[in-house]
């Protein structure tokens, strides 16, 4: 398989990375290069495996219905580019969104 | 036959499923430590999880997979003893991790299904497809700033369960009834509080619509659709407006819209299109979720019982009709009054104070059964003091009225106005000599056949006893005296 | 007494508790060292006030006999570890301005034991890169130097920082994180040890993550003793992380000295590619007779799935990667580039501006092996080689109790070397990237030198959660090797 340009302004547009136009051929190429060596996995017979998403061997562990965490909006609100507050409280703020 | 668009070329029949988010009771987030509770400050409720901060990491709570597993058991469904956690993957404002923890591929609950009543009295199975855990998002506020949405994230994070149900619902009338009876029965296990206005069960509604016979064709989804009249109108509402494509020509296509309440119409999402690919796969942060058969029975056991059975328990216990049986389990707390006025007590009787006056007084004085002013322990009490005969019905009628108002005891309401019953016969043969003689000429056309007069006559006794006579006694008397 | 800053941490943890050393001048050594030699560009952020403060509180304990493991002794912290109060970055511009509110588990556990923290180490972006190159802050330079060739090289990456401050002694020890390599193949570029134990040891949480099935926090130190001393106190089960393992944490120092008799150590076959160089396989060969002479039985054993482990890994690592790193979006924390339009042009411009090419071009793969159609092809089938891989190795323990294979296909290279098409630069994991898809420990021990006078090293890999095996093998390479090769800069 091998990307096209609309392909890869699509995956762009998937993760939010602006790419200018005239870097599409780059990282088509790039992509393109990565990709291909990355079939060589085609390569191996897979019939019947399992996936293994990870090396961990063991039960997923369940926590305690209890609440841990205060009231802690500064902190969350410390690091942010743009924060708002008025008679409600504190928000992050972003430009306007329509639905 | 069930419910038909008349188009101009025909019948056209609704396909609807709705998929329903319901907001899972615990204290704590599905993955985080903050807090759930409605109406907090903007942010107050938030750990540097729901906030996706660097390096920060979810922790599965064990009480949101109880209650999964509790409504799959309620829904009759297939509890999946191995199911795992995926990150859909997309940008949201809300959405900090740019990734809800959502089940796609492995859900926690298989396939069950719901029995709604109809108003002809008939019956419907309604399938669930599924049932799965997911984070909800943060809020956006659009009214706050001309140029910014603020963002709220308290909400997110909160576990959700998303309830799809099979696309078997056939109209407006099924839909509003399918998510009344799922409403009901989260209510009654205790897993969701069903507040619609709150945001704790929200409703998206699949529409299509076909012609009798024929095979699904492209489906709609109405998103976020937040009461139940809402979602039947957004039902008709939909399904007319395809009808209305698919007859001028057109092709409906498929796509997310919104119901406008206000209009009556649906309208299509004003979102900038990005191509929708959510890139599902297993969340790497966390391991598959693998669940103990004995615990499941554990949860299984301790399920309460359900409207449908307790429905038919009341019928058979307590010799209910049908119908005071169904309104008596609408609600949990509802039923559990009248099962405590009526334990040991004469059921009919209990079932009508409850559905009658006490209903009545609950509407009047926009109260709820848990905050009622007459406890079931009183109006049993009251129950009592009229099997005993200390007083007549009637008598009790005044004497409940009393109760809501001063909240006072009804065997001391009884004492302190003096409403106790008269079963004396020489008081009451008095009252009623007195009655009978100054109303001769009733007498009379008693006498000459009139039997109607009878209930005149017992009036009038009751009426100069100020009600407190022996019901029975009074007619006892009364037919002998008038021979 | 050697100068402060050439002691081990075994040694400045007897001087020190002896209190023939002060933790102060232990700190003080270490920060002018940092200071004369900021050329290397080993650390992004430091935190001298702090050190100096800790030392200060050291030195406090040691006079009331309350020493703490790790008292006194002053580390390098790989900027990918969220740092309470301190600026933490991730060596990438998208993180401007980031202080974190917590602390990571693992650091917290070397305060706790009484580390001193110097600063924060220079990294690649994100961890993704093998060679220090693609920092926001500037490429890290190697303190080692080809004979007769004066090119800066690289440290190796991503924890190419940690690496070149242990191996110019800026510091005694310090963090990094490993998801490919990126302790083992600096720690080869540098001449120091370096172990990425087993997922699950040590907790990740609080540790900014780059492939969260494949991230492992480990140390890198000057001798395998010192890398004990470090892991023991960064392991540990943390209920904060889902995939931290609950099992206890066994005194690895003291696994450091344990024989090796009658070990079966396994060589495996597939790890001799073409056209490796002749220097590594005689390195590797000489390793296995070491490891003969003190007792092991050395056996060729078969890992079949390992030239597929690599490609493998750049399909799981950026899927996992280009979710990862969708956080960073200009709304809560880091860097914004606001160009005036909706919402998806706030992301799109601030992602584009804040992320380096290396990252840009992992979050674009990974979107595009996760996306519908391709998922199956890329996705699914690096899960199950994933598995194919594991096997392999769960095979392998059934005949032998650790195996022995080069850390690295070259040493260090000169920067801007490798650097015109990824491929070649991914192809430096080869040999370490198969312990992370397995989730298993790997060690790696410096074990001799190249004709150019660059250090080598060796690696060591065990089972899941046998550490203890890997420190007593990698102890008796250090032993057998005498390697005291100095790097040509150095405090
Ligand atoms: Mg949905
Ligand atoms: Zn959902």
């Amino acid at each position: 398989m091998s990307l096209d340009p609309e392909t890869v302004r699509r995956i762009a547009d998937l993760a939010r990375i602006a790419v200018a136009e005239d870097e599409v051929a780059r990282l088509q190429g790039e992509l393109n290069s990565i990709l291909a060596w990355i079939e060589q996995l085609n390569e191996v017979a897979t019939e019947g495996v399992e996936p293994l998403a990870g090396a961990v061997r063991m039960r997923l562990r369940l926590r305690d219905d209890v609440v841990t965490e205060g009231d802690q909006h500064e902190a969350i609100l410390a690091n942010a580019p743009d924060r708002a507050d008025n008679a409600m409280g504190s928000f992050f703020a972003v430009p306007k969104v329509v639905e | 036959m069930g419910f038909i668009i008349e188009g101009r070329s025909g019948p056209w029949e609704i396909v609807c499923g709705l998929e329903v988010h319901a907001q899972v009771i615990s204290k704590s987030k599905l993955f985080s430590g903050a807090a759930t509770a409605f109406g907090a400050a903007p942010n107050t409720q938030v750990s540097f999880v729901d906030a996706a901060f660097p390096g920060m990491l979810p922790v599965l709570n064990r009480e949101c997979v109880a209650q999964a597993v509790r409504t799959g058991l309620g829904l009759n469904a297939q509890i999946n003893l191995w199911s795992r956690f995926d990150r859909k993957n997309y940008f949201y404002a809300d959405l900090p991790a740019g990734y809800q923890i959502s089940q796609y591929q492995y859900p926690i609950v298989g396939r069950g299904e719901i029995t709604i009543a109809l108003a002809d009295g008939t019956t419907r199975r309604i399938g669930i497809a599924r049932l799965h855990l997911e984070q909800d998002a943060g809020k956006s506020l659009h009214d706050q700033h001309p140029t910014k949405s603020y963002i709220d994230l308290n909400r997110a994070g909160v576990a959700l369960m998303e309830i799809v149900s099979e696309p078997d619902i056939r109209s407006p009338e099924e839909a509003g009834a399918y998510l009344t009876k799922l409403r009901q029965i989260l209510r009654y296990l205790g897993t969701c509080d069903g507040n619609m206005e709150e945001g704790s069960l929200r409703a998206d509604v699949n529409v299509s619509v076909r012609r009798p016979g024929e095979g699904y064709r492209t489906r709609c989804e109405v998103k976020n659709v937040n009461s139940i009249r809402f979602v039947m109108q957004a039902v008709e509402a939909e399904a007319r407006r395809q009808v209305e494509v698919w007859e001028s020509g057109g092709e409906v296509a498929q796509e997310t819209r919104l119901f406008d309440p206000a209009r009556g119409v649906t309208r299509p999402m004003r979102t900038k299109e990005h191509a929708h690919d959510y890139r599902y796969f297993p969340d790497p942060d966390l391991l598959p979720l693998e669940l103990d058969a004995e615990w499941v029975e554990e949860l299984r056991r301790t399920l309460p019982e359900l409207p449908d059975a307790k429905a038919e328990r009341f019928q058979r216990d307590y010799q209910l009709s049908a119908y005071d049986a169904r309104v008596l389990v609408a609600e949990r707390a509802t039923a559990d009054y009248f099962e405590a006025v009526a334990r040991g007590r004469d059921p009919k009787l209990a079932a009508n104070w409850v559905m009658g006056d006490l209903f009545a007084t609950l509407n009047r004085t926009g109260k709820t059964i848990e905050t009622s002013p007459v406890s079931a322990e009183a109006l049993g009490r009251l129950l009592d003091l009229i099997a005993d005969e200390t007083i007549s019905g009637r008598i009790a009628k005044q004497v409940f009225e009393e109760m809501v108002e001063t909240g006072a005891d009804p065997a001391a309401i009884v004492e302190a106005k003096g409403l106790r019953q008269v079963k004396d016969t020489g008081a009451i043969e008095a009252a009623v000599a007195e009655v009978l003689s100054a109303n001769a000429e009733k007498v009379a056309e008693y006498k000459a056949g009139k039997d109607k007069l009878f209930g005149f006559f017992v009036g009038q006794v009751m009426k100069a006893m100020g009600g407190k006579g022996n019901p029975a006694l009074v007619n006892e008397i009364l037919r002998r005296a008038l021979g | 007494m050697s100068k402060p800053t050439d002691l081990t941490i075994a040694e400045a943890r007897d001087l020190l508790g002896r209190r023939a050393l002060s933790a102060r001048e232990l700190t003080e050594a270490h920060l002018g060292a940092i200071e004369r030699l900021s050329s290397l560009n080993a650390f992004i952020t430091l935190t001298a006030e702090r050190a100096l403060a800790d030392a200060a509180r050291a030195d406090d304990r040691f006079a009331r006999g309350e020493a703490r493991p790790l008292e006194g002794i002053p580390l390098g912290i790989k900027d990918l570890f969220c740092t309470e109060g301190v600026r933490t970055t991730a060596a990438s511009r998208i993180l401007d301005g980031f202080t974190p509110p917590y602390e990571s588990t693992v650091t917290r556990k070397l305060w706790e034991a009484g580390a001193v923290c110097l600063g924060k180490t220079n990294l690649d972006e994100f961890a993704m890169g093998s060679s220090n190159t693609t920092s926001a802050f500037g490429h890290v330079v190697n303190p080692w130097r080809r004979r007769g060739d004066n090119r800066d090289l690289v440290p190796g990456g991503s924890s190419g920082g940690s690496a070149a401050a242990v191996a110019a002694r800026l510091c005694l020890g310090a963090t990094a994180t490993d998801t490919g390599g990126s302790i083992r193949q600096p720690a080869a570029f540098t001449g120091t040890v370096g172990i990425k134990p087993t997922y699950g040891r040590c907790s990740r949480w609080g540790i900014i993550a780059f492939a969260s099935s494949l991230d492992q926090a480990g140390p890198i130190a000057r001798t395998v003793r010192d890398a004990a001393i470090l892991l023991r106190v960064m392991s540990g089960f943390d209920p904060k992380d889902s995939t931290s393992a609950d099992v206890p944490v066994p005194d690895f120092e003291a696994a450091v000295g344990r024989s090796v008799k009658g070990l079966k150590i396994g060589v495996p076959q597939e790890y001799r590619l073409s056209g490796m160089s002749a220097e590594i396989i005689s390195l590797w060969e000489r390793g296995a007779a070491w490891l003969r002479e003190a007792g092991a039985e050395i056996r060729e054993i078969s890992l079949p799935h390992t030239k597929y482990a690599l490609p493998c890994y750049y399909i799981i690592a950026p899927a996992e990667a280009s979710s990862n790193l969708a956080r960073y979006d200009g709304v809560r924390f880091g860097m914004r580039v606001d160009p005036g339009g909706d919402l998806d042009d706030l992301y799109a411009a601030t992602r584009a501006a804040g992320f380096g090419a290396e990252v840009r071009r992992r979050i674009l793969i990974g979107t595009y092996v996760l996306s519908a159609g391709y998922y199956d092809a890329y996705y699914l089938k690096a899960q199950k080689v994933r598995a194919l891989i594991a096997r392999d190795f769960d095979r392998a323990w059934e005949e032998v109790d650790a195996i022995l294979t080069p850390a690295t296909p070259t040493s260090a290279f000169a920067i801007g070397e490798k650097q015109d098409d990824p491929v070649t630069m991914y192809l430096n994991d080869v040999f370490t990237v198969t312990a992370n898809l397995a989730g298993l420990p790997g060690i790696s021990v410096p074990a001799g030198l190249d004709e150019g006078g660059l250090p080598l090293g060796l690696q060591v890999i065990g089972r899941p959660f046998d550490e203890e095996t890997v420190f007593a093998v990698a102890g008796a390479i250090e032993r057998a090797a005498g390697f005291d090769a100095l790097p040509a800069v150095r405090a």
